[in-house]
């Protein structure tokens, strides 16, 4: 289910990182770049974003599975909408994971965000997985190829599109500048990079 | 067989029809409760309990709402003048920080399909605001709703807020929470009265406050 693990056959060392299929391709791509070879990536299918409340109990039985199959385990969700529910399994298990309220708080920085929020709280946030899959999760997803008229009903009280970039992609922005067009915002990017995921997982290596 | 158009409209998601069903109804002399209860509202319950199941999803019940909310635009002034007494008031908002009203505002149109009052304080709504309305309207249950993780306390303070003037005002207002990133643990947590899981569940839940 959702799986896209880079688990060499036989591995029963090195760590774990479990995380959001929202997240996952950024992740593997950071591992590679920086060489860290000991690391596997085990991925939740990223539409539980979208119900939440699973979270929790989806990366437990991930834990489970892998407690031996590993030295250990890193969990790369944040509260993801779990009202904390995510930090008291992770509490129950014993595993460490990285703090914040969303991934997109991750990329960009808790200080950075609350900025970009507080200057503009009616901020749709893009990141390269969502404007990847821009037409799928959110045209499609909330019915808008359905019901086009529900654009202001979801929309009205937006402002601007923000595209965190992770990747330096022209083709990337010109499809986030496209989706702020489709959904009449002001556009703006701002590159983030793996942001607090990086430092968070050098701090684990040291 | 008219009423039995009006609830098909709203199935079918037709504002337009909707409004003009009713205002022939209207014309006609039919009872405004009997298109309220037996149109709107059973086309609402139908409604709430697709989505419950699983059958019908945001996009079509955002549709639905919407087609509703026309309709009770044109009866609510009629519903006025039968002097029909409401199930309870509801002041309700989307906690400060917090611009997000589609959830809000499909519970505001439940609760009033529901025989509810509602008072709807819009989005980014700090606690007094909520307060003092509930306080000028006779209210019986404040409703917060957040979306954004970041807002949530926000929602805390609020119903620390209201819990305090419960006290100190002589009020006995009760508060319900919800929206995506809330659930009963937090509820339980920050001393809400209730937690309504979507927008049906909010309906029976201030039901069950206001002890009907």
């Amino acid at each position: 289910m959702g799986q896209m693990a880079r688990q060499k056959p036989g591995d029963k060392t090195g760590t774990l990182i479990i995380c959001c299929g929202a997240v996952a391709r950024e992740i593997i791509a950071m591992i590679d770049a920086n060489g860290w070879d000991d690391m596997r990536v085990d991925c939740l299918p990223a539409h539980l974003h979208n119900d939440p409340g699973r979270i929790p109990e989806g990366v437990r039985r991930k834990i489970r599975a892998n407690r031996d199959l590993c030295e250990r385990i890193v969990v790369l969700y944040s509260d993801c909408g779990t009202g904390g529910q995510l930090e008291d399994m992770l509490n129950e298990e014993g595993v460490e994971s990285i703090k914040g309220a969303h991934c997109y708080e991750v990329f960009a920085g808790a200080d950075t965000f609350a900025a970009m929020m507080k200057a503009e709280p009616g901020s749709f946030i893009l990141t390269d997985f969502l404007t990847q899959h821009f037409e799928r999760l959110v045209v499609k997803g909330l019915g808008l190829d359905r019901y086009p008229e529900l654009r202001s009903t979801y929309f009205g009280k937006y402002k601007k599109l923000v595209y965190l970039a992770q990747s330096d992609d022209l083709a990337l922005k010109a499809k986030a500048e496209a989706a702020a067009e489709t959904l009449g915002l002001e556009f703006e990017m701002r590159f983030t990079g793996y942001g607090d995921f990086e430092k968070f997982l050098r701090e684990q290596r040291r | 067989m008219a009423i039995q158009e009006i609830y098909d409209a709203v199935m079918e998601y037709d504002d337009t029809r909707v409004v003009e069903l009713i205002n022939q109804e209207l014309d006609a002399g039919t009872d405004v409760k009997t298109i309220l209860d037996e149109g709107m509202i059973a086309a609402m319950d139908m409604i709430g309990k697709q989505f419950s199941g699983g059958t019908l999803f945001v996009p079509e019940m955002l549709m639905a709402a919407e087609a509703v909310q026309a309709g009770l635009d044109v009866l609510r002034p009629h519903l006025v003048g039968t002097g029909t007494k409401p199930a309870g008031t509801v002041v309700l908002g989307t906690v400060r920080g917090d611009l997000h009203d589609i959830g809000k505002n499909l519970v505001g149109l439940m609760l009033e399909g529901g025989g509810f009052r509602v008072v709807d304080l819009g989005v980014d709504v700090d606690a007094e605001t909520f307060i003092t309305t509930a306080q000028e309207n006779e209210a019986d249950i404040i409703a917060l709703s957040s979306l954004l993780t970041t807002s949530m306390p926000e929602m805390e303070k609020a119903v620390a807020a209201i819990s305090e003037a419960n006290e100190n005002r002589n009020l006995n207002i009760k508060v319900m929470v919800g929206g995506p990133p809330i659930n009963q643990n937090y509820a339980d947590k920050i001393g809400a009265h209730g937690y309504g899981l979507d927008a049906p569940g909010a309906v029976a839940l201030a039901r069950t406050l206001v002890g009907d």
